[in-house]
């Protein structure tokens, strides 16, 4: 069926103190839109179903390739980006837009995500340079553990797998699979490796790998397929080792 | 001496390998980026970077890639600053493989290297297709070490608007605004760095991110610093069309054996094979672009009677295909629907990069001391053409020269910002404050994104590929219609938290202004070279135009000076692609 409108129901919110409240909005159908493109559609004319003008929706978004995270929202329930939500490929019917729920909204559909990024810097996912003078040819690298690093590099900081993990909320330091991840990719660098320990100590306390339930809500919503059942499988059995590991030097 | 400190406007490859090398000295930045920095531009960057790195036995080397960059360029690139990036090329790439890019191996385990446009060698290092999402990652990790440390302080979500320059003509810091509270202040610091990336929105349309909108570059040209050929715009020659944008499908399709073809007389027609059979279909961008608009809009040759050519991968091993191409083939797939593996994909070409942007020495300084500019905002690189996987190579070297010439000119440097008179910020802050208030005072009847809907579409239809002076002159009389219409626009968000509105508003200025030095920059160039082509003139004029453009601001729109561009190294020859016209391939002993 062809739809007539694209009727969009939005949750929206002025700012974090004050209450969120729904609006809609209807947008001529055109084929080959995406929520993104009719986000931009209603800013260029601003007015809700009641026929009021009303402030442009505030999200955000770059790259508009499904490759920067930025415009990561819920989209009938799901969390996804809304620049690769095509509607001809949504359900008939109003399309549901509202914030991601566990990271604070700034307004309407735009949340703060630094969360992730401090999980970053507490995981140390980086590794240790010399410094970026040039010190000759890289270490060789298996053309096979590459492909598999590779996947786990191309985690866009969406914050998908975080709305979708039961374990991750307001009343816990859980981290969620985003971070986590990162320590399996660096210590899988040949230079990375090196700083191995220091990772994993990172992520064996509160917070890390054991407040993860397994329960892999998280590989079902991740956009970029980032295959994290495995990543955290072989964290759990490294930090598992390391810490029989440091029990035994004791 | 009080203690120092570096203000770095942008965060995508350039702005952040500048602040690596700056922290490394030991001297704390202060980084300034509209978005975090980790959804920088520079993440869109699909296809990989050259570097000579001659790991797949053709006796590859820097000059060869040095040359190639300058013919590719048609002449317009000053040379010496060229064959210093092609130099330190190779050592750059085994620095951000160091420092973690899973750049695609050999069977031994090296770096392997894919072929490019515009080149006969295997020149081009890539992470599947997804290679400046890589690099950029790299550089953001190295940088939230330097964090960690309290080196670096990130200020994202915040908006450079304009520099601060005192009496002296020097700079001393700069205004932003925070895009969540709304908050604007002054920011002071020794030196200020301008890499803030391209500007692909001011054609509405194009590949690049909705950020670039070169409002930054916009700003400090009106501040007095000169632009340098606006008049350069890449189109590449293989976009998706779309609605809200048009999604680039790298030059590594074509690289890794993708063929272009459409229909004539009932069969398959590779027309760049049969034009240019010395580079078949990895010809320069410049050219399989009007190859595609001749087909299409010419001779009407384009798939289904549109504007639209196949780019063909069907007959390629499709694992092959999904390591080296994997990325790029999962963007078509989710917006178009096809399988790029199974059917052809339809393409069109599309704006995508800025050879020009903000004019600046070989130590990336510009006109007014303690003001520096690096990456896709500067010109230095591409001459009238850039060649495929080149730029995430400039974005990354300019800053690992920029970086060092921050710390050169603070070393020589007898008062610090704070010994600057507290007038000199006050009064900037004011200005922006003011422009600011009015802009939340607009109520027009005009659309901000209606009209800038209206902008791209024309700019994108006259100061594309072929450009005419009548239509030029239509262009920029338009965009002075635009401007005064622009005064009647309408906010339609009054609040003073995480407003867009006003924000959009003060960037759509900003482009205006460049949209001007781009259109009338071609309006005079009369010659064509590179991608900038007028049938009027269909030929290189090195006698008049082998000239760098440097546009300066005025009330009244954008006066124009000439600069002679330094061919020190290498001869100018024709530039010519059907046969293999390289005429300086060995280094000339
Ligand atoms: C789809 C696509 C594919 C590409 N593929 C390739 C490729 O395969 N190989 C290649 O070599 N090149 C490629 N390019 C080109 C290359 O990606 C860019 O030229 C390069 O990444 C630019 O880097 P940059 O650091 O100069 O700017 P950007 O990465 O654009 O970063 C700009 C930074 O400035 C900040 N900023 C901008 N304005 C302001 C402001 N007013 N206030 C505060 N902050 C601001 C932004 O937040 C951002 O952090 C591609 C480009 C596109 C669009
Ligand atoms: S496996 Fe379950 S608990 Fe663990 S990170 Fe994924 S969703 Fe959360
Ligand atoms: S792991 Fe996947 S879902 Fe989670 S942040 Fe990264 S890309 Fe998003
Ligand atoms: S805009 Fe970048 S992921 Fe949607």
């Amino acid at each position: 069926m062809v739809r007539e409108h694209i009727h969009l129901k939005i949750k929206r919110q002025n700012d974090p103190q004050s209450q969120p409240y729904w609006e809609e909005f209807k947008v001529p159908y055109r084929p080959n839109q995406n929520v993104v493109s009719i986000l931009m559609e209603i800013r260029k004319n601003p007015v809700n179903t009641k026929g009021q003008k009303v402030a442009p929706v505030v999200w955000e978004c770059n790259c508009l390739e499904e490759v920067c995270g930025a415009c990561t929202m819920l989209i009938n329930g799901t969390p996804r980006q809304a620049c690769s939500a095509l509607i001809d490929k949504l359900p008939d019917g109003v399309i549901v837009l509202e914030p991601l729920t566990k990271f604070p909204v700034v307004r309407d559909l735009m949340v703060d995500r630094q969360f992730m990024f401090e999980n970053l810097k507490k995981v140390k996912a980086w590794v240790e340079t010399d410094g970026c003078f040039d010190l000759g040819r890289p270490p060789i690298m298996n053309e096979r553990e590459r492909q598999f690093a590779y996947e786990l590099s191309r985690c866009m900081t969406c914050g998908c797998c975080l709305e979708a993990c039961p374990n991750v909320n307001s009343k816990s330091p859980f981290m969620g699979a985003q971070a986590l991840s990162q320590v399996t990719l660096f210590n899988m660098h040949p230079i990375g490796k090196m700083n191995r320990e220091e990772r994993l100590e990172a992520v064996m306390g509160r917070g890390g790998i054991v407040d993860c339930g397994n329960s892999q809500n998280c590989v079902r919503v991740c956009p970029k397929h980032i295959p994290l059942e495995k990543s955290l499988a072989q964290l759990n059995k490294e930090t598992t080792l390391h810490g029989i590991l440091g029990w035994l030097k004791k | 001496m009080a203690k120092q400190k570096v203000i770095v406007v942008g965060g995508g490859l350039s702005g952040l390998m500048a602040t690596i090398k700056i922290v490394e000295q030991g001297i704390p930045v202060d980084l300034i980026s509209l978005v975090p920095v980790k959804r920088s531009h520079s993440i869109c960057a699909q296809g990989g970077i050259n570097a000579a790195l001659d790991t797949k036995g053709q006796n590859d080397s820097t000059w060869e890639h040095f040359y190639d960059t300058i013919y590719g360029g048609d002449f317009l690139a000053n040379q010496p600053p060229v064959k210093a990036m092609c130099d330190a090329a190779p050592g750059i790439i085994h620095y951000m493989a160091r420092a973690g890019v899973m750049f695609n191996r050999t069977p031994e385990g090296h770096l392997d290297l894919r072929l490019f446009g515009g080149v006969k060698k295997r020149r081009t290092a890539f992470a599947g297709a997804t290679t400046g999402q890589q690099l950029l990652y790299a550089c953001d990790e190295q940088v939230r070490r330097y964090e960690a440390k309290g080196l670096v302080t990130k200020y994202e979500g915040w908006e450079f608007l304009s520099a601060v320059i005192d009496e002296n003509r020097i700079c001393r810091g700069i205004v932003a605004q925070n895009l969540t509270t709304m908050e604007i202040r002054v920011f002071k610091g020794e030196a200020v760095l301008i890499a803030t990336g391209g500007a692909g929105m001011i054609y509405g349309k194009s590949t690049n991110s909705t950020i670039n909108t070169g409002s930054a570059a916009s700003s400090i040209y009106q501040q007095g610093v000169p632009f340098a050929n606006g008049e350069f715009v890449q189109i590449h020659p293989t976009g998706m069309i779309g609605d809200d944008k048009h999604r680039l499908m790298s030059e590594a399709a074509r690289g890794e054996g993708g063929r272009i073809w459409t229909y004539k007389d009932g069969k398959p027609w590779y027309f760049l094979e049969e034009w240019y059979p010395a580079y078949g279909n990895t010809v320069p961008r410049d050219i399989a672009a009007r190859a595609i608009y001749k087909v299409c809009v010419e001779m009407g040759l384009g798939i289904d009677g549109k504007n639209q050519v196949y780019l063909d991968l069907t007959h390629l091993d499709s694992k092959f295909l999904e390591t080296r191409l994997g990325g790029i083939l999962e963007i078509y797939q989710n917006f178009q629907g096809d399988d790029p593996k199974k059917v052809p994909m339809k393409i069109f070409p599309a704006i995508h990069y800025f050879m020009g942007g903000i004019h600046v020495d070989w130590k990336h300084r510009t006109e007014i001391p303690g003001l520096f500019a690096s990456g896709e905002c500067d010109y230095m690189y591409h001459g009238a053409n850039r060649l495929g996987a080149n730029s995430l190579l400039s974005a990354l070297y300019s800053g690992t020269v920029v970086g060092p010439s921050i710390v050169e000119y603070l070393k020589n440097m007898d008062k610090t910002s704070l010994d600057v008179k507290s007038t000199v910020f006050e009064s900037q802050l004011k200005l922006e404050e003011e422009k600011y208030r009015k802009i939340c005072q607009m109520s027009g009847k005009e659309n901000p994104y209606k009209l800038h809907e209206e902008m791209g579409d024309i700019m994108r239809e006259n100061v594309g590929i072929v450009r005419y002076n009548k239509k030029l002159k239509e262009t920029d009389e338009k965009l002075q219609e635009f401007m005064e219409r622009y005064k009647n626009i309408g906010v339609s968000d009054n609040s003073q938290w995480t407003n867009q509105d006003i924000v959009f508003i003060r960037q759509l200025w900003n482009m205006m202004e460049l949209a001007r030095v781009i259109t009338l920059g071609a309006y005079y160039r009369n010659e064509s070279r590179g991608s900038h082509y007028k049938p009027e003139f269909d030929k290189r004029d090195d006698e008049n135009w082998l000239k760098t453009t440097k546009a300066y601001w005025t009330e009244k729109g954008p006066r124009f000076e000439y600069e002679e561009v330094d061919i020190s190294l290498v001869k100018p020859v024709p530039r010519v692609y059907d046969v293999d016209g390289r005429q300086g391939k060995k280094e000339a002993k």
